[in-house]
């Protein structure tokens, strides 16, 4: 390919004209984009997105942030699975409407997507928001550090959304496997855009790691134990944990890749020398611990949500945390049954098969644990409630078919058919993203200080819940008649009705989400009416209620002193649930700084330099990082206090309210 | 008292002030937190160096390559550099300001010497053909020494951010404590380059 010095590779030919449904994507991408722009100007609301949102520090704001970033992504990630599925429900014996180069596109983004950019913010998202809060603390260890690594995130998320309008995405899948991702098989800028979104996303994503790992080892509120955490920081600790160990292989794999590919070196190359099981090594030692990242945090929601709507105390509390610490580390003893087939001996599969196995048995633990809380309570069947039961049963058929995959024998016969895809999708989608859902609901009004529209809840749930299981049990009924994975186009009449149905259901989803943004608009409009400041409408055992939702910037105007597991409910039975004090004392929280999204920006320039080659960008990028870090260092002003009077009238407001609520319960 | 209350170790923070121990403690703790998330990206890539050892492709092995004795320099000379850092973080805990600014710049000179006797290596490497395209065996070694080179790197340019802030705040907390954590990064390069010395160095004299 011809490469000039100031544009690199990048010519017109890098714009979305090769089809037409490749340029209306994009065009969907520009003109969204320049709505959101347009609109924020009409507002005249830069100032206030600058100084309240974008430069921020606060943690709960941040989280927010993440997770609008996260839904924006679902639906990106969500059109890809729609296509999908109408290529295949029509591609028989029939090109459709997809060329084999596009619909591998698509499948590379829907992986790349669902998580890296929409399961992990969502769950850092929600790990954001509620960790320090239920520690008591006041923020997280590192606030600046935090929003870097948002912004690296959204930088990441940034790279994969503009190779849909300049240029194309990886076909390689979400793994990128090698020697097909090698520049020998794979020359375009596809395969780049993938590894620096990995990359730069990655970044952020250790760092968060390091960040939420110190917060709980350290900011607990006075006299909180570690096990008297609430077992959602019990499972964020976990996932970080697998993070800062797990996601430098992330960060090896796709270097050493980008190594092969921009300076000719031979890691993973089929001449050479190169070795692709290296990257099958490296990428799956991170890979699936990822899946653990992305599921135990959503156990913790589930933790939190099915004793409060059971309104009974956590069944198990000691036996979940313990099966939490051995499903986190049997997740790095279990990587090689990714590549059963690709010719390790018997004996190495039969250990990673046990090792898979065993894996089946604290899980099943947790299941029975949950199980337990919910019997004799007096169950409410609010919509956090019902993602959890629906998790709980479709989480157990996934569960199963797991254990069918971790017998090497019958591996063989499914591996790389959509048996697999049935299979991840049925742990993925009720195990996170159902988990997520939940959190989600649960935690909406602590966040905005209104609730979520029961009815649209309810309706969204419906439809999803009814979307997934016709999508993906037809999968499993696929992958039995041997159709493998990432057909553009296939020619057996037979498989063609269970991809009809399979499309039929990803329609359902499609009403799910509609239902949840119809949910959110409704919920918006008519807040007046679920307006809860008070900041405790379940009922709930643990710290986050014990504030006014949404918080004050400081969290607690006095740090809770905690003795016992479930520290509000304590405090409630105990007949003293806010510690009101006489007098109130100053509190110093860091201030605003733009050095998050500075540095954001240059490492999404310093990325998209790199995909096109444009190497006087690229140093540009990368002194503006290292500039940005060290400029940043010299800072000194860096925190401000708030006075004892501003808190004095902000407790004493909520006060108010929660005193007002209580006369209007009693 | 501020013995016993001391949580972490290496160069003495205040403890005059509790916020300062706690900064400290916090700070720091992630810094270690951090460091152990680096040595998995140096474990990984020893791993892949010892599957990719043989991968010669025909071209030259480690045992045809490697000179011993520039290696050899290259270790003493970053000892020292993690000796003299130690000086630096005496002289630091004493207040003394000028003595741990000596210390820190001949710390950097040792660094920049170690990174000028590693191109040195790689340039007769590439004389002799041997560069990172040749086999998959002598991209893992140009990569694992590239990685530790460029966290060198980074240690200098740190070492210098240090010293203008010396001179811009003295010796304040958030001075100290970065010099702390700058001080954990050096060792710890150091340690990197132990075990590489090891793993790469010693088994192409063994044979």
């Amino acid at each position: 390919m011809n490469s000039s010095f100031i544009l690199g590779k990048l010519t017109f030919d890098a714009l979305p004209f090769y089809s037409v449904i490749a340029a209306s994507g994009a065009a969907v991408i520009v003109l969204g984009g320049l709505s959101v722009v347009a609109l924020i100007t009409w507002l005249e609301a830069w100032g206030t997105l600058w100084r309240n949102w974008l430069t921020t520090t606060d943690h709960k704001k941040i989280g927010i942030m993440y997770v609008v970033l996260a839904l924006v992504m679902l639906l990106r990630g969500f059109v890809d699975a729609l296509m999908m599925r109408a290529q295949q429900a029509i591609a028989m014996n029939d090109p459709g409407y997809l060329t084999p180069d596009h619909f591998q596109q698509i499948f590379s983004s829907h992986g790349t997507i669902m998580v890296f950019f929409m399961g992990m913010p969502f769950l850092f998202g929600l790990m954001n928001y509620v960790v320090p809060l239920q520690l008591g603390a006041r923020d997280v260890a590192f606030p600046l550090l935090n929003a870097i690594s948002f912004w690296l995130t959204a930088a990441g998320a940034a790279l994969v959304m503009v190779s849909l309008v300049i240029g194309v995405f990886s076909t390689g899948g979400w793994t990128g496997y090698p020697p097909y991702t090698e520049l020998s098989y794979s020359p375009t800028v596809g395969v780049d855009y993938w590894i620096m979104a990995l990359l730069i996303s990655g970044v952020g994503t250790t760092l968060s790691g390091i960040n939420f790992v110190v917060t709980i080892y350290k900011l607990r509120a006075p006299g909180m134990k570690l096990m008297h955490m609430p077992l959602f920081c019990w499972t964020a600790l976990c996932a970080n944990l697998l993070v800062i160990f797990a996601v430098p292989g992330l960060t090896v794999a796709g270097g050493l890749l980008a190594l092969d590919r921009y300076l000719g070196m031979h890691f993973f190359t089929n001449d050479g020398g190169g070795n692709v099981m290296n990257y099958a090594n490296i990428f799956w030692i991170f890979g699936h611990p990822e899946v653990y990242i992305l599921i135990l945090p959503a156990f913790g929601i589930f933790s939190s949500v099915i004793p409060t709507f059971s309104q009974k105390r956590l069944f198990g509390y000691t036996v979940l945390v313990y099966a939490t610490m051995c499903i986190a580390v049997l997740s790095f003893t279990v990587w090689l049954h990714h590549f059963f087939t690709m010719g390790a001996d018997a004996n190495v599969n039969a250990f990673f098969g046990v090792m898979t196995m065993i894996i089946a048995v604290p899980t099943g633990v947790k299941v029975y644990d949950w199980i337990l809380t919910m019997f004799r309570g007096r169950l409410l069947f609010d919509t956090p409630m019902l993602w959890s039961l629906a998790f709980i049963v479709t989480f157990v058929i996934g569960g199963m078919t797991g254990v069918i995959l971790a017998i090497p024998p019958l591996d063989y016969v499914f591996h790389n058919t959509l048996f697999l895809v049935a299979h991840f999708h049925n742990m993925l989608i009720p195990g996170m993203l159902f988990g997520l859902f939940a959190g989600y609901a649960y935690w909406f009004p602590k966040a905005t200080g209104f609730r979520l529209d029961e009815k649209w809840g309810r309706r969204a749930f419906f439809f999803w819940v009814a979307g997934f299981y016709l999508a993906f049990m037809p999968l499993y009924v696929l992958g039995f008649l041997g159709m493998s994975r990432r057909m553009a186009y296939y020619d057996q009449p037979g498989w063609q009705i269970y991809l009809i149905v399979a499309a039929f259901g990803a329609f359902l989803v499609l009403c799910g989400i509609i239902s949840q943004i119809v949910q959110l608009t409704v919920s918006i409009r008519d807040r007046a009416c679920t307006t809860d400041f008070a900041g405790d409408p379940w009922n709930a055992p643990t710290l986050e209620w014990a504030t006014s939702s949404p918080p004050p910037e400081y969290n607690f105007a006095v740090q809770p002193e905690v003795h016992s597991l479930d520290a509000f409910r304590a405090a409630k039975e105990a007949g003293c649930p806010y510690p009101w004090p006489e007098r109130y004392e100053p509190i110093e929280m860091p201030r605003n700084s733009m050095t998050g999204i500075a540095l954001g920006a240059v490492s999404f320039v310093l990325g998209f330099a790199v995909v096109w080659h444009i190497w006087w960008l690229a140093a540009l990028g990368l002194l503006g990082v290292v500039g940005t870090v060290i400029a940043r260092s010299f800072a000194t002003d860096t925190t401000r206090i708030i006075s004892a009077e501003d808190v004095a009238a902000t407790e004493t407001r909520w006060k108010t309210a929660v005193l007002a609520a209580r006369g209007a319960s009693a | 008292m501020s013995d016993a209350t001391s949580r972490h170790p290496g160069i003495n923070l205040s403890h005059a002030r509790r916020e300062d121990e706690r900064h400290a403690e916090v700070t720091v703790f992630g810094f270690w937190v951090y460091l152990m998330s680096d040595a998995i990206i140096f474990a990984l890539l020893f791993a892949t160096y010892a599957a990719m050892v043989g991968r010669t492709a025909g071209g030259p092995s480690g045992p045809e390559l490697f000179d011993i004795a520039n290696a050899f320099v290259e270790t003493m000379v970053l000892l020292t550099s993690s000796f003299t850092f130690g000086l630096a973080a005496v002289s630091l805990k004493e207040g003394r300001v000028g003595a741990s600014q000596l210390w820190l710049g001949v710390t950097f000179i040792l660094g920049l010497a170690f990174l000028g006797l590693e191109l040195r290596e790689f340039a007769g490497l590439a004389a002799q053909n041997a560069t990172p395209q040749t086999s998959g065996f002598l991209s893992s070694f140009f990569v694992l020494l590239s990685t530790h080179g460029l966290h060198v790197l980074a240690g200098c340019i740190w070492i210098v951010v240090m010293m203008v802030q010396i001179v811009i705040f003295g010796l304040s907390r958030q001075v100290r404590s970065r010099l702390m954590r700058l001080s954990l990064f050096w060792h710890f390069l150091d340690l990197i380059w132990i075990v590489i010395f090891t793993i790469v160095y010693l088994p192409a004299v063994a044979s």
